[in-house]
């Protein structure tokens, strides 16, 4: 007797075959790992622009008077230094310093916001959402009807441009337009933001208008060597430009401080939040380990989970993340080690299958957009 | 140098075998093997001299995404590295039979070569997994 659950799947799950798509459980999701080649749709990306079903994302919409103070609360970052129509970036994090998720924070009117939040922690968040809420505050867990396309690569706002009359050279990176008409397709909220380390714009809308969308997209951007990506050239992507992964540079048992999103975590702003005596203390003690990139300059890959040594072989943290950059030609990864190991340019061993390989740290992002 | 698949072996691993003589194979994966990894980025093989039993394993073989355990077909001694892999991993994406071979092995028992698919048998096995 199985005891599965049904993998759950996007609106655009019936597409995906026309276009190649190699299909994998990823958390539960039923999603596309890539469509021709992880190394090719990376590429396409960096070169030209790709185009990602990201409808697994999760949306939680906050209403009401006191939605900002709430929400500031939760939160590590300040949403009250945002404007109507911009983004943010920020963490959540339980009592400890240990993150609940990451995600993107959208101001979309003084008292009316969208969370954009990770898949596989849709229902952990809310839950946490609904447990604190305080005050004149409407929650509204709009996943399952809100798709989502992620456009992105340096072609990108040549190709959406020629969907649209707005002029996009009018959205600056983290901010957005609502209610935009793309070629016929109405209410399409345009943000320039991704996770590639390209520019690139999220596209929100409709589950009924998504698969119009996809198709519009990628025959608009045809001649500027457009593809549909997978989830596998997402990590590469990510990886290089080193945005940190749910799950691996994050977890309840990782602070945002230590995986490198300090940027992220304002302990001096004027509203409490939860772990916010945990974060200030962190700060003022000094971080006993740290996310660093590591390049491997032996023979073998790192992988999420594989030990890290010093030098004189004492293990000294693990790999959160790690790939062969298809953008470097280099084996990269992302390691949380003791700070005394931190600095760029110290000589590391990695464990791969039973051999203590080779590799230093260095430093991050790996690749920045030209 | 072309192999024609249809004189090859399999094992239910997806490797396949080419007898070059009587005590001796050529040993790569299949064509279905290298599409079901994608992107081939990595090859850890076994050294020269090294033993290798049938149906254990003998290496790593990595894609972009992940790290898969190679099984050797054969038991025997390894007598040939395709050294070429080191550098161009992706040869076995494109050449999967031929210049993608992985290595040669001096049998010690011949007579596992039975126990192994021919082409068609192959074939029907990898359709019934993909059902």
């Amino acid at each position: 007797m199985s005891t599965e659950a049904a993998l759950k799947r996007t609106p655009l799950f019936e597409v995906y075959k026309d276009y190649g798509a190699k299909v994998i459980d990823f958390g539960g999701w039923e999603l596309p790992v890539q469509f021709s080649s992880i190394i090719e749709e990376h590429e396409a990306v960096r070169n030209d622009a790709g185009l990602f079903d990201v409808s697994h994302m999760g949306e939680v919409l906050v209403e009401g008077k006191d939605a900002e103070s709430y929400i500031n609360y939760l939160i590590t970052n300040d949403v009250t230094k945002i404007a109507v129509n911009k983004t943010q970036y920020t963490a959540m994090c339980y009592p400890d310093g240990g993150t609940i998720d990451d995600f993107l924070v959208y101001k979309l009117a003084d008292e009316k916001y969208l969370l954009v939040v990770n898949a596989a922690n849709i229902e952990k968040d809310y839950e946490w959402m609904e447990k604190h809420v305080k005050g004149d505050v409407t929650l509204n867990n709009i996943s399952s009807e809100t798709a989502l396309l992620a456009l992105q690569g340096p072609k990108a706002a040549n190709i959406l441009q020629k969907l649209t009359d707005l002029d996009l050279s009018e959205i600056a990176p983290f901010s957005f337009k609502q209610h935009i008409n793309l070629d016929g397709i109405e209410d399409v909220l345009v943000s320039r933001t991704g996770y590639t380390g390209e520019d690139g714009f999220e596209l929100y809308l409709a589950n009924s208008d998504v698969k119009s969308l996809w198709k519009k997209l990628l025959q608009a951007g045809e001649e500027d060597g457009l593809k549909p990506c997978g989830l596998g050239a997402r990590d590469t992507l990510r990886l290089e430009a080193r945005l940190a992964l749910y799950g691996q540079e994050l977890t309840k048992d990782i602070s945002p401080l230590e995986a490198g999103i300090g940027f992220a975590v304002k302990t001096n702003k004027e509203s409490d939040f939860i772990g916010k005596s945990s974060l200030a203390k962190q700060k003022e003690e000094g971080l006993k380990r740290k996310l660093v990139g590591v390049e491997v300059t032996g023979r073998g890959i790192p992988r999420t989970g594989y030990k890290v040594f010093s030098e004189g072989e004492e293990e000294i943290g693990f790999i959160t993340s790690g790939t062969r950059s298809p953008s470097l030609k280099k084996n990269l990864g992302l390691a949380m080690i003791s700070t005394e190991h931190a600095k760029p340019d110290t000589p590391l061993k990695i464990e791969i299958r039973n051999k203590l390989i080779d590799a230093v740290v260095v430093k991050t992002p790996f690749y920045k957009k030209g | 140098m072309t192999n024609t698949t249809a004189s090859l072996l399999y094992s239910k691993e997806h490797e396949w075998v080419l007898k070059l003589d009587e005590s001796r194979v050529r040993v790569g994966i299949s064509d279905y093997a290298q599409k079901e990894l994608g992107d081939i980025v990595f090859v850890e093989n076994p050294e020269v001299d090294d033993e290798v039993t049938a149906n254990e394993f003998m290496g790593s073989i990595e894609s972009v995404k992940a790290v898969s355990d190679l099984y050797s077909p054969v038991s025997g001694v390894i007598v040939r590295v395709n050294e070429e892999l080191e550098d161009a991993p992706e040869t076995i994406n494109e050449q999967p039979y031929d210049a993608g071979w992985l290595v040669e092995v001096e049998l010690s028992n011949p007579e596992e070569l039975e126990s192994l698919l021919n082409e068609e048998e192959y074939q029907a096995f990898v359709s019934e997994g993909a059902e």
